[in-house]
């Protein structure tokens, strides 16, 4: 095996790569062979580190040196200064870099310094396209003690003891759930995976595609070996292309190492593994429609029971887990359950990651203790909220979860405190909002989201959230009456009551926890006719003050709809009814003389 | 037009029965085969449909369905350059509204819409995993993040003579 003096890992998560990291990697490449030290210093590409805000992200070992937002011409400098004479290149590093040893600087950034990393064990560490990595850190390990030390049952057995549930959302226990499946009557049984992630604005499982492929297909077989079942099928997001390819990679090698295919490891266990593609509706991550979309049909729930276990994927009796939960349970087996329930709370144990985004500073994956509080997700690891905003309440769980205001912010991320206080654990998406955020506005968006994502099947659904819509519109647009708000609740009270699937069971739920928490905002809209936090446009005014307005026309020419009027030493002045609110004529004015009214 | 040459049509319609041909022993083929036959058409026109419906012997009914029912299937054709605005969470509350708003008035076309000229289409997409960086929009392959609506004109200037 060739040695190398330095690493230079480079990441290629979609974050990265959208901020250009292909680009950074060829200059590497280019000013390593100029430099004559392409033999000694190995460039890997990665998956995500988690600090995509600040990306490109580029970590020089053995000294682990994190530098952020490289950019291509920064590169020569890292290599002739770092690469070549052994000096860190302080400017761009991340984290505290008056610290007494800077150049572990992974490990001083507060972002880092606070997290666990389980799940996430591997991304950014190895290069998932090689397979020799993940095996070099204790990849596919678990699979063979339990191809060859463990029965079936003891499997199921560790699994259950370690605590883990599921990540997908419900936190249903991972062990009961491959216990039951295993004992479904029927030979032929079915392992898939839950890779669907609908949740927008959350890309936890993206990452772990991207990053560590290889501990999802480990796992899998693993299911596979402990339930009694030869074929897997991973549903992904078609809207993941490096994803996909990833993964399509990391099967192939899989295949070739005997680990997929007929015989794994010299063994009488034989698995196999299909990808399926998604095609763009969020109803498709429920279980029932997820399994009828792989048989190729509209991806319509059904009712349950009977649940997957017992009757899933054609007809035969099917486990689905998600991502992460698959990602845990690998290093379950290897380092045992008693370790792993050493960590996380008192109900669940491990931890939990999330996708941290909207207002914050550092916005990307964060893996922490199931348990940890709001606070420390969003100050400690999140560096705060931008511009010196006050932090007004995050929202877990998407579109069917709620959000926790910021009297809350000092709860424990769990499954039953979320509950409890009207949110849910979700998948992991996590949106930090800030002062400047309607909450009614969000509401509405998440009503226009499963609106437009019904799959139409059930009336409760289709046409109670479209009535929901509706009200929240009259509302926002400044037309609401008070019994309107009365209106909401009945009607979210009766779609939980009589909707088919989860989609529609949880689709009131952001309207209801921001009535719960800010029923005055929704007030203020309906009685004053005010967006306190000045989103919603139809309750904006512009106007022109009379007294800095200098009559030089210029708004006047850019109002794309003549609003306004004026002549030669007379202040102009905006005609409400013809306004459109596009706000141009405040953005030209050059004596900043016209104002957002709220 | 490209559609009428009849080489290319002879081409597409050779791609589509290998797609066919490739996942005739799979359960549940259709929606593999409808995405490849998008990668090749650009949309999925009843044409197209009926086609794959005569080859693989599935109710015409039952692939509109199937072509209806997912976002990522498309009916009408698309534009030289697919401009995404990412209208996922993470991008919402970043304003990623007044973004969309400003693609609108600038190529002059509504959400779903074609330019008269075909050269850009645009859409309102839900998350690309790119949260990040938010807000994002894509054109094509190419990733545009941490946006503000005074950045569009810019980046649509790059795509004005290509
Ligand atoms: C409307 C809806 C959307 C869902 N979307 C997802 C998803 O994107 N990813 C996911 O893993 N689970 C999703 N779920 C939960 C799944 O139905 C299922 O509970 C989960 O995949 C089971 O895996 P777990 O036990 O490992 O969490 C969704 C549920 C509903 C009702
Ligand atoms: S609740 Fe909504 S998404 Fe679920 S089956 Fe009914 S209509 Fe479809
Ligand atoms: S906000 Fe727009 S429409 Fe209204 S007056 Fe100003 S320029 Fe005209
Ligand atoms: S994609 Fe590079 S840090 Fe997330
Ligand atoms: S919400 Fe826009 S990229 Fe995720």
């Amino acid at each position: 095996m060739d040695y190398f003096r330095a690493h230079v890992l480079i990441c290629g998560g979609t974050g990265c790569t959208s901020s250009h990291s292909p680009k950074i990697q060829q200059e590497f490449a280019d000013q390593l062979e100029k430099n004559n030290i392409s033999k000694e210093v190995k460039i890997v590409t990665t998956g995500c580190f988690g600090l995509c805000a600040q990306g490109p992200i580029v970590v020089v070992y053995p000294e682990g040196a994190m530098y952020t937002m490289v950019r291509v011409e920064d590169v020569k400098e890292i290599v002739e200064e770092h690469l070549v004479k052994g000096r860190l290149v302080r400017r761009l590093m991340a984290g505290d870099t008056e610290a007494e040893d800077t150049s572990k600087s992974l490990e001083n950034v507060g972002f880092f310094k606070n997290q666990v990393r389980i799940a996430l064990r591997n991304c950014g560490t190895i290069n998932p396209e090689n397979i020799d990595e993940y095996i070099a850190y204790d990849g596919y390990k678990a699979l063979q003690m339990a191809l060859t030390e463990m029965k079936p049952e003891d499997v199921i057995a560790e699994i259950k003891k370690s605590g883990l549930r599921g990540r997908g959302g419900a936190g249903f226990p991972t062990g009961l759930k491959w216990e039951l499946t295993a004992k479904a009557e029927g030979d032929d049984k079915i392992i898939a995976c839950n890779a669907d992630e609908g949740d927008p604005g959350a890309f936890m499982d993206r990452s772990v595609l991207e990053g560590d492929p290889h501990s999802l297909i480990e796992a899998m077989i693993i299911a596979g070996y402990a339930i009694g079942a030869n074929q897997g099928y991973i549903y992904v997001r078609a809207e993941y292309p490096i994803a996909v390819k990833r993964l399509n990679i990391a099967i192939e090698q899989a295949k070739d190492y005997g680990l997929l295919g007929k015989n794994i490891l010299g063994t009488d266990f034989s698995f196999s593994l299909e990808l399926r593609l998604g095609a763009g509706a969020f109803v498709c991550g429920e279980e029932t429609a997820l399994i009828t979309s792989i048989e190729g049909k509209r991806g319509e729930p059904k009712p349950k029971p009977p649940f997957p276990a017992v009757r899933g994927l054609w007809q035969k009796p099917t486990l689905l887990n998600n991502v992460e939960t698959y990602a845990n349970i690998p290093i379950i087996l290897t380092k045992g359950a008693d370790w792993f329930t050493t960590i996380g709370s008192e109900k669940s144990k491990g931890t939990k990651v999330f996708a941290v985004g909207g207002k914050i500073n550092n916005t990307g994956l964060v893996e922490v203790p199931i348990g940890t509080t709001l606070r420390e997700v969003v100050y400690d690891i999140g560096g705060g909220i931008p511009n010196g905003k006050k932090f007004k309440a995050a929202q877990t769980g998407g579109p069917s979860g709620g959000c926790i205001p910021a009297s809350l912010i000092d709860t424990p991320i769990d499954y039953e405190t979320l509950k409890e206080i009207g949110s849910m654990m979700g998948s992991g998406g996590l949106i930090i909002m800030d002062e400047d955020n309607c909450m009614v506005d969000i509401a509405k968006f998440f009503l226009e989201f499963t609106v437009e994502e019904s799959c139409g099947k059930c009336p409760p659904c289709r046409i109670g959230t479209k009535r929901m819509l509706e009200i929240l519109e009259r509302i926002t647009g400044g037309k609401g009456e008070m019994e309107d708000i009365e209106k909401l609740e009945i009607l979210s009270k009766n779609i939980i009551s009589s909707a088919l699937c989860g989609l529609g069971q949880s689709a009131p739920q952001p309207v209801l926890s921001t009535l719960r928490y800010f029923k005055d905002e929704y007030i203020a809209h309906v009685k004053d006719k005010k967006c306190p936090a000045g989103v919603c446009k139809s309750m904006m005014r512009y106007v022109i003050q009379a007294d800095l307005c200098k009559s030089c026309g210029i708004c006047a020419k850019n109002c794309p709809v003549g609003a306004i009027t004026g002549e030669k030493k007379v202040p102009y002045v905006i005609d409400q009814d013809k306004c459109i609110k596009c706000g141009v004529c405040m953005e030209k004015c050059p004596f900043k003389a016209i104002f957002k009214n709220v | 037009m490209s559609s009428n040459c009849c080489a290319c049509v002879d081409e597409k319609e050779r791609k589509l029965q290998e797609i066919i041909e490739k996942y005739k022993n799979i359960n549940g083929a259709l929606i593999p085969v409808l995405h490849e036959a998008q990668d090749v058409y650009g949309y999925l026109p009843m044409s197209v449909q009926k086609k794959i419906s005569e080859k693989m012997n599935i109710p015409l009914s039952e692939i509109y369905g199937v072509v209806t029912f997912y976002t990522q299937f498309s009916l009408k054709p698309k534009g030289k350059y697919k401009v995404s605005t990412c209208m996922g969470t993470a991008c919402y509350v970043k304003g990623s509204n007044l973004i969309l708003d400003k693609l609108k008035e600038k190529l002059g076309i509504s959400v779903g819409d074609c330019s008269e000229d075909g050269r850009f289409s645009l859409e309102a997409c839900r998350c690309i995993g790119a949260c990040g960086l938010a807000p994002v929009i894509m054109i094509n392959d190419d990733v545009y993040g941490k946006l503000s609506p005074d950045d569009i004109d810019k980046i649509l200037d790059k795509y004005k003579d290509l």
